[in-house]
């Protein structure tokens, strides 16, 4: 073992890394972002975003499902229940025994609260909720994983992380631990932060999910994305978040 | 109806350069698409969009396909009076929005 890597081992619970960005030199994708599109994102009144969190709050209010509850019946008010809510999300399920993201946490309320039936991945309802409860903790540090039920999965996470796929040989590490700051056709490399999910893409032209963003990578990456909702998704999205732990959330973000 | 965030500011001196902004949530589908059967999805977009201070049009404008989801409008106007300031959104399939708010001009 080289001396770099002895140095780069860095324990943390339970888990070892190496060639991890420095906590000091870390970057929200915001900073590599043009005036113009960080306007967007500062200016409530010009984030497209917004029209989602709009819908949102309504749906947070609105009873459904066979026991005609709301969001709000058991939660109240999201600005208040919903707080931090997002900046520790994916979060441990006790009854599936693995961590859960934000999404499918809302869709087994919905199935088990409200007995109706789950949103599909990406829809407009379950994209609108989502930002709703994760804008209550814009401007919080996304929480660092000390659950210990979650480091098994925090690994395996770490491990899709650095684990070359697809017919171009890479990993999601190749670019965004090894080469953020470059330049890929043009377009700046950011260091990969999931901090403003969901967020609105120029590029979309909607609001998209943390998983539609791993999604588009794999695909670049010409390897098989992993279904919405998969294990692998969601060990991706934790270990990503355990890397960004202490950034502050910015959703619903706009990145071009 | 679709929804919409419009920001003028509430108050206002008079002579007072202020800016309006205006965002829309629409598809603004383009007509050029088609799906993996060669279907072309047929074109949904705002065509006309009008802003009315105090009912005297202060800003128009025409849209067409190459303009992006979501469109957001940003412009200037010299605050006179008190009153309200209208937002109008039409377009295909009979599309049609509206929004207004109020400034107090002293």
């Amino acid at each position: 073992m080289t001396p770099s890597i002895v140095i780069g081992l860095l324990w943390l619970g339970g888990i070892a890394m190496a060639a991890e960005i420095p906590l000091s030199e870390r970057q929200s994708g915001y900073e590599l972002m043009g005036g113009d599109t960080r306007a967007m994102q500062d200016d409530d009144t010009a984030n497209p975003a917004m029209l989602w969190v709009l819908d949102g709050e309504a749906l947070w209010n609105r009873r459904q499902g066979a026991a005609g509850k709301s969001c709000a019946d058991c939660h109240g008010d999201a600005r208040a229940g919903m707080k931090g809510v997002a900046a520790r999300y994916p979060a441990f399920d006790g009854a599936r025994a693995r961590p859960v993201d934000l999404e499918q946490r809302i869709n087994i309320c919905r199935a088990e609260q409200q007995k109706a039936t789950p949103l599909p991945f990406e829809s407009k309802e379950l994209l609108a909720l989502t930002a709703y409860i994760g804008m209550q903790s814009r401007g919080m540090p996304i929480e660092s994983k000390d659950d210990k039920r979650l480091t098994p999965f925090l690994r395996v996470g770490e491990e899709l992380f650095k684990l070359r796929q697809g017919q171009l040989n890479l990993s999601c590490a190749t670019c965004h631990d090894d080469n953020w700051g470059g330049k890929l056709a043009g377009a700046p490399i950011p260091q990969g932060h999931p901090n403003g999910y969901p967020l609105y893409r120029l590029e979309w032209q909607t609001l998209g999910s943390l998983q539609r963003r791993l999604h588009n990578c794999l695909i670049g990456m010409r390897a098989e994305a992993f279904a919405y909702g998969a294990p692998e998704n969601v060990d991706l999205e934790l270990y990503l978040m355990w890397r960004a732990r202490g950034m502050k959330v910015e959703t619903p973000a706009v990145r071009p | 109806m679709a929804r919409a965030i419009v920001n003028v500011p509430p108050k206002a001196r008079r002579g007072e350069i202020i800016e309006i902004k205006a965002l829309i949530q629409h598809e603004m589908e383009t007509g050029f698409r088609v799906d993996n059967m060669g279907r072309v999805f047929p074109r949904d977009i705002i065509t006309d969009f009008i802003c009315k201070y105090n009912d005297e049009e202060i800003f128009r404008a025409e849209l067409f396909p190459a303009i992006a989801a979501n469109p957001f409008f940003s412009f200037f106007t010299t605050a006179i009076e008190s009153g309200t300031v209208t937002f109008e959104w039409s377009g295909d399939n009979g599309f049609s929005a509206t929004a207004s708010r109020n400034i107090a001009v002293e």
